[in-house]
């Protein structure tokens, strides 16, 4: 039996992951705030935010997509073993998760209907610095201006057809941030 | 040791609430549907509202419970005693110190901070229910931003009444693209729903939760004629003679008699606590 598998849940899983769903919500309400989520821990290369976000969200019910680098057979069999979703393609995917070269281009995701926006995937973008430098963001949740720095082309990569889109979060070892579809972004 | 998981839901519901929360957050004023479940409490007792509360709280969480402003009535009680039973939750009624306060229409006057949850009880979350009964019609409606009825609505009050005679649940525009009900809170809190805290609202029978961003652009319908008012009984409180908070007119004999308190009653007692006396305030004519 492949133990990597079967390690890295939460110890906790009710307080745990309680923990964990008020620094992911902290980070989409206040888009470009940097926040701290761990207590989880998934076989490399998938940091550990992502894999707390993860099993924060992802159960049986939500198709996730694992792109690139996440795609290995060590990540397959821990999000078999600990969330149980259906790995999927990107047209599928609620959730996706992976480096922002593999999960580009965004025209295959989900991004809603006119009458439920909010059946549109959500991705988890891994980066390899997450710091409050580079863009400068607008919109709900910022009281003046935000800056984050953001994968290049991610601005020009999303379209906006407010309401419907995609969610983003980007993940950095145990920090944690996001860009929802309504945060206006620039260089 | 409790004999209920962690703030009562099983974790697989707890996920599902939480990502309609997530949406609800990146999709400002839009209500997502959600799996609600039956709640050991009645609808319209705020099953909505314990939901979200539950799926929100940690453990080192500091809750708050009002109805109508208050924190010592049935529902707030029975509310407060809920989440202390099932998640071991501190519980206090000072809105300073509280992390997650749920309500039941009224937003405290104590202005709101980063890092507070403000949780709404709805009972109808369609603002056009009244309307246009149809759920794939208002869907529709939603979809294609078309929100003329509403105005209708709003022009008929003041052909019939001569203002807009709306006085709670009064409609409001989020983000400048939907129409969203505050739920029944007076239309004397419409202006503070830009807050630095986090609104989330959930309905409980209607299977509805929506949710505001800090600082999101909220604004109340009106014309250019007719502009909104934030409006309350022109009277200082009774107790705490406050000129700046929402009151409630209470009956006090057989006689007519009445006086006006704060509806909000942590602030009243604090305001009294710190030397504030009302007109009606018995220690003020001793």
């Amino acid at each position: 039996m492949d133990n990597a598998a079967l390690q890295g849940g939460f110890i906790d899983p009710a307080r745990d992951a309680a923990r964990a769903f008020r620094a992911g919500m902290e980070a989409m309400a206040r888009p470009g705030t940097i926040q701290t989520l761990n207590g989880c821990t998934a076989p490399a290369p998938m940091s550990v935010a992502a894999a707390t976000l993860l099993s924060t969200l992802c159960d049986a019910e939500t198709p996730l997509h694992l792109a690139g680098t996440c795609d290995t057979d060590g990540v397959r069999k821990w999000v078999r073993f600990h969330l149980g979703a259906p790995l999927v393609g990107r047209a599928d995917a609620m959730f996706a998760v992976g480096d922002w070269d593999a999960l580009a281009p965004l025209d295959a995701y989900a991004v809603g209907t006119p009458d439920y926006p909010d059946r549109s995937a959500t991705l988890i973008v891994e980066v390899a610095a997450l710091t409050n430098t580079g863009a400068t963001l607008t919109g709900p949740g910022i009281a003046q201006t935000a800056t984050l720095s953001l994968p290049d082309g991610l601005l020009a990569a999303r379209v906006a057809r407010y309401p419907l889109g995609i969610d983003f979060y980007f993940t950095c070892g145990d920090r944690i941030a996001a860009l929802p579809r309504t945060t206006k972004g620039a260089r | 040791m409790s004999d209920y998981n962690f703030a009562y839901l099983d974790e697989q519901t707890k996920r599902m609430i939480r990502r309609a929360i997530l949406k609800g957050l990146a999709i400002p004023g839009y209500q997502v549907p959600f799996a609600s479940r039956e709640m050991p409490m009645p609808y319209g007792w705020g099953t909505g509202g314990v939901q979200v509360s539950a799926a929100v709280l940690c453990p080192e969480d500091t809750l708050k419970v009002i109805d109508q402003g208050a924190d010592d009535t049935t529902n707030a009680v029975s509310i407060r005693r809920f989440f202390e039973r099932t998640a071991q939750i501190a519980v206090t009624t000072a809105t300073a110190d509280a992390t997650v306060i749920q309500t039941r229409h009224r937003i405290p006057e104590e202005p709101l901070r980063d890092g507070q949850i403000l949780v709404y009880q709805v009972p109808i979350p369609e603002p056009l229910r009244f309307l246009e009964p149809r759920e794939s019609e208002t869907r529709k409606m939603h979809a294609l931003e078309e929100y003329g009825l509403m105005h209708v609505k709003l022009y008929e009050d003041i052909s019939r009444h001569g203002h807009i005679a709306t006085a709670y649940a009064y409609p409001v525009k989020v983000a400048d693209r939907y129409v969203m009900d505050p739920s029944p809170i007076p239309k004397f809190d419409n202006p503070k729903m830009e807050m630095a805290a986090i609104q989330l609202f959930g309905a409980g029978r209607e299977q509805r939760i929506y949710a505001l961003p800090p600082f999101t652009r909220v604004v109340s319908l009106d014309f250019e004629d007719h502009p909104f008012v934030a409006s309350k009984a022109d009277h200082p409180c009774g107790l705490c003679g406050a000129q700046d908070s929402y009151l409630d007119e209470v009956i006090v004999d057989d006689a007519g008699g009445r006086m006006f308190v704060c509806s909000d009653t942590d602030y009243c007692a604090g305001r009294q606590v710190d030397g504030h006396r009302g007109s009606d305030n018995k220690e003020y004519a001793a």
